[in-house]
């Protein structure tokens, strides 16, 4: 055994009691869905963690109707301090049972319990802390004074952050005035549904949150459904676009937190330990299936040499396996769906002559494992150079002067983050002006706070999740009055079909591969569906 | 004897330039009466590419220019436009067959928010950015940006205002913009153009086509170099269909606005084609 080794220290899993099979959450109750059951899994073993119901349209009808329902006789006229006292409730039951939810976060999702301990359920306390003491200030969101709630939000998350990106929607949602339906992934849905118990132990009035687990077919419709105010969404940019162009025309509210392909700038000057910490965090924290991952290295090319000698020397030590043990740095893969799109990626890299390396680990026989990996010599015009690969690889880019790095940070379609090293305060800040990107870490990475607006530029999608911007999204000055009201349309006459490809495998998402198949199976019919759809809208509104 | 009148050429504005159509055409513009005005340039495809094209090349220089610098530049177009007013109630009240004073109303209003817009220049990141109190050694801070290029298409039952409420707020912030005047009274929007030309606006940063809003914006929704549609004319128009093409592309679309409140004075209209970012930066722990 080396120094470096440590001998295993698995947390306990006796503080969660799963039960086999777990129901959907509609107007306050637990209750069986009629789609077809699904298990979901520990990608680290593959094993089955307990059966979910799903839902279907007609549950999507209940669920939006209950928040209907919910949002018109209590929620958006209980006054602001009341709606901020359930919130606050909240925040409290999710820190008591917060070790729960860590263990049961990171069976179901892989990713090490020191992440869900330390990072994922704090979060989530944090951002109902947060939005919970907005409620009762609406006047001062910007919007003016007396500003109204949307109404029912449809929310859409990916399984990268399951619980906190429940937290990240949910929270502003209810603070604003907003009532709920919300879809998990469907490889991660158990704290979500964990979470539907805390709702019911702070006695939340019924309908105000509901969720529905099932396919991603069912979050298509979902988001179509024409009772539905506002849609909010994270995952894969093509998945995005899907649900844009299912709803163009509704006048729904929209934001999206889509993929992107950071960009970690470290200048000669760097700290460099420092900087070697903040790649590493940058790439391979959550096992790089993070949209503002700093997948892109980009070093000066004087200390490139260096630079990677000593990135790979800390990537040895990094610890790669069980995610219930404490030590561990680097967890399993979501699925099995992403760990080939990752595969695919890493073998286009080799195949277009980029240099990979991983350390010498071992990695677990079941489950779904991937090393993390760095990639050399590698130009702009590479697949991984401009593709999201959604897992734990760095791509190695070089430049040589601060013009050529703020090119190469911009050559892409995408905007979400950008990182930047350097000792020189007046580099940073001049550079920091020229970046194309929703959130720029200067000397740190992947930070995230309840306060801070967080989302991006270009096909990163818009809007802002966080902070003052977040509440917003959420909210409408008092003049406006069409959007409150649930459009006055005849229903249409056929659903807009887009609902096939709102999958799962690319809800958090992801490389080309998996976009790829979205886009190409959206092309059709889901369009002029859509179309048709909103032009009887558009007709009804006259 | 009546002194014979010089009509004017109307053509189109692009990167600071006065061209014709490259496509030779023109349509007929009347007045409410019927009788003929002028031949408007009715501009293709290809022009509304090379706008685009402009504004892009404008963009960066504008949007780094200090909001003081964008503020007074701003403020000297309406400087201009009033020197002008008496032009633009005439073409207005021939247009659109209206009263002198309900005219001269609607250059006043013009002016007027034209200058609001300016003096927003260097407030707006003051309200609708902020220093966030994160929990941590972080200095933290947002800031709204310019999106970049937005392609407006400006409110087709007004000569001057309504273009004027569309494209004055996008451009607070340091977007450009290419704008599709009112099909039906498209006079004044080049008579602004030459307001422009002659003011302080760096050619490109407001690049204004006449003709068919149906023809050209189907070709700016799906232009990959444009980064936001503001749809709050077009809804005459299968707009549905232009917010449909600007998904491949992400765009930031606004829907179509009706009735004299189109397009209304507001922080939203500055707000709505602008990014926020997130700046974090360490703080030692001293």
């Amino acid at each position: 055994m080396s120094f470096l080794e440590y001998a295993p220290a698995p947390e306990s899993t006796s503080i969660l009691k799963l039960r086999d099979e777990y129901g959907l959450f509609i107007d306050g109750e637990f209750t069986e869905g009629h789609g077809t059951p699904f298990d979901t899994i520990a990608p680290s073993t593959g094993k089955k963690l307990a059966t979910m119901s799903a839902a279907d349209g007609s549950d999507v009808d209940r669920a939006v109707a209950a928040a209907r329902r919910a949002h018109d006789t209590v929620w958006s006229r209980m006054p602001g301090k009341d709606r901020g006292k359930y919130l606050f409730r909240i925040a409290r039951l999710v820190q008591e049972r917060a070790r729960e939810l860590a263990v049961a976060e990171s069976l179901d999702n892989g990713k090490p319990i020191k992440e869900t301990r330390d990072f994922d359920i704090p979060t989530v306390a944090a951002w109902f802390f947060y939005y919970a003491g907005w409620a009762d200030k609406l006047d001062y969101a910007g919007l003016g004074k007396d500003p109204r709630a949307l109404g029912v939000a449809a929310q859409v998350i990916p399984w990268n952050f399951p619980l906190m990106m429940l937290a990240w929607k949910i929270a502003p949602a209810l603070a604003a005035g907003n009532t709920v339906v919300l879809k998990p992934a469907s490889t991660t849905p158990l704290t979500a549904i964990l979470f539907a118990e805390i709702l019911q132990q702070a006695d939340l009035p019924k309908g105000v949150v509901n969720i529905l687990t099932g396919p991603g077919s069912m979050g298509g419709q979902l988001v179509a459904h024409e009772g539905v105010d506002k849609v909010a969404f994270t995952g894969s940019t093509g998945v995005g676009q899907t649900i844009a162009r299912a709803i163009a025309g509704q006048r729904k509210k929209l934001t999206l937190e889509l993929g992107g392909k950071g960009a970690n700038i470290v200048f000669d000057d760097a700290p460099i330990e420092q900087a070697v910490e903040g790649v590493v965090n940058g790439i391979f924290f959550n096992q790089g299936q993070v949209c503002c991952a700093g997948s892109r290295l980009l070093v000066q090319e004087s200390v490139h040499d260096e630079f990677v000698a000593r990135l790979k020397e800390r990537m040895q030590t990094l610890r790669v396996g069980d995610p219930l043990d404490k030590n561990t740095d680097v967890g399993a893969v979501n699925s099995a769906a992403q760990l080939k799109t990752i595969t695919d990626l890493v073998a286009t890299g080799e195949a277009e002559g980029a240099e990979a390396w991983a350390p010498d680990c071992e990695l677990p026989s079941e489950g779904f494992w991937f090393r993390p990996t760095i990639f050399t010599n590698v130009s702009t015009s590479h697949t991984i150079a401009r593709d999201e690969i959604f897992g734990p690889v760095l791509s190695v880019l070089t430049f040589r002067t601060p013009a050529e790095a703020i090119a190469k940070a911009n050559n892409t379609p995408y905007g979400l983050s950008a990182g930047i090293w350097s000792d020189k305060g007046s580099r940073v800040l001049a550079l920091a002006d020229k970046l194309k990107a929703g959130v720029v870490w200067t000397n740190t990475f992947n930070k995230f706070d309840p306060t801070s607006p967080f989302g991006g530029y270009k096909e990163s999608g818009y809007g802002r999740e966080g902070g003052l911007q977040g509440i917003g999204a959420y909210l409408q000055p008092a003049a406006a009055d069409a959007a409150a009201t649930p459009p006055a349309v005849e229903a249409p006459a056929e659903t807009p079909d887009i609902t096939e490809v709102v999958d799962e495998s690319v809800e958090a998402g992801t490389g080309a591969a998996s976009q790829g198949a979205a886009a190409g199976d959206s092309a059709g019919t889901p369009k002029a569906a859509a179309s048709a759809t909103a032009t009887s809208r558009k007709k009804a509104r006259k | 004897m009546t002194r014979l009148a010089v009509p004017k050429t109307y053509k189109l504005y692009i990167g600071g330039k006065l061209p014709r159509s490259e496509s030779g055409r023109s349509y007929i513009v009347n007045s409410s009466t019927g009788d003929f005005l002028a031949n408007a340039s009715l501009a293709s495809r290809k022009d509304a590419r090379d706008a685009v094209l402009a504004a892009r090349g404008a963009q960066s220089g504008w949007a780094g220019a200090t909001a003081y610098n964008r503020g007074q530049v701003l403020y000297r177009v309406a400087e201009v436009l009033e020197g002008r007013h008496a032009q633009f109630v005439d073409e207005i009240t021939a247009l659109e067959g209206v009263s002198r004073a309900a005219a001269a109303a609607q250059v006043d209003e013009a002016i007027d928010r034209w200058v609001w817009y300016a003096g927003w220049t260097d407030k707006f990141a003051q309200i609708a950015g902020n220093a966030n109190p994160v929990a941590g050694p972080y200095f933290n801070l947002s800031v709204p940006e310019a999106t970049g290029v937005v392609a407006v298409v400006a409110p087709q039952d007004s000569s001057l205002l309504g273009l004027v409420s569309a494209v004055a707020p996008a451009l607070v912030a340091g977007n450009t913009v290419v704008v599709i005047a009112s099909e039906a009274f498209p006079l004044s929007a080049i008579s602004l153009a030459e307001v422009l030309a002659t003011s302080d606006v760096p050619g490109g940063v407001l690049n204004i086509l006449t003709g068919s809003p149906a023809e050209i914006a189907p070709w700016l929704a799906s232009h990959a170099d444009v980064d936001a549609l503001d749809l709050v004319g077009a809804g005459a128009l299968d707009w549905v269909a232009l917010e449909t093409a600007a998904v491949d592309t992400v765009k930031r679309v606004a829907w179509p606005e009706d009735g004299p409140d189109a397009a209304a004075p507001s922080i939203e209209r500055i707000r709505q084609f602008t990014e926020t970012k997130t700046v974090w930066h360490t703080k030692s722990m001293i």
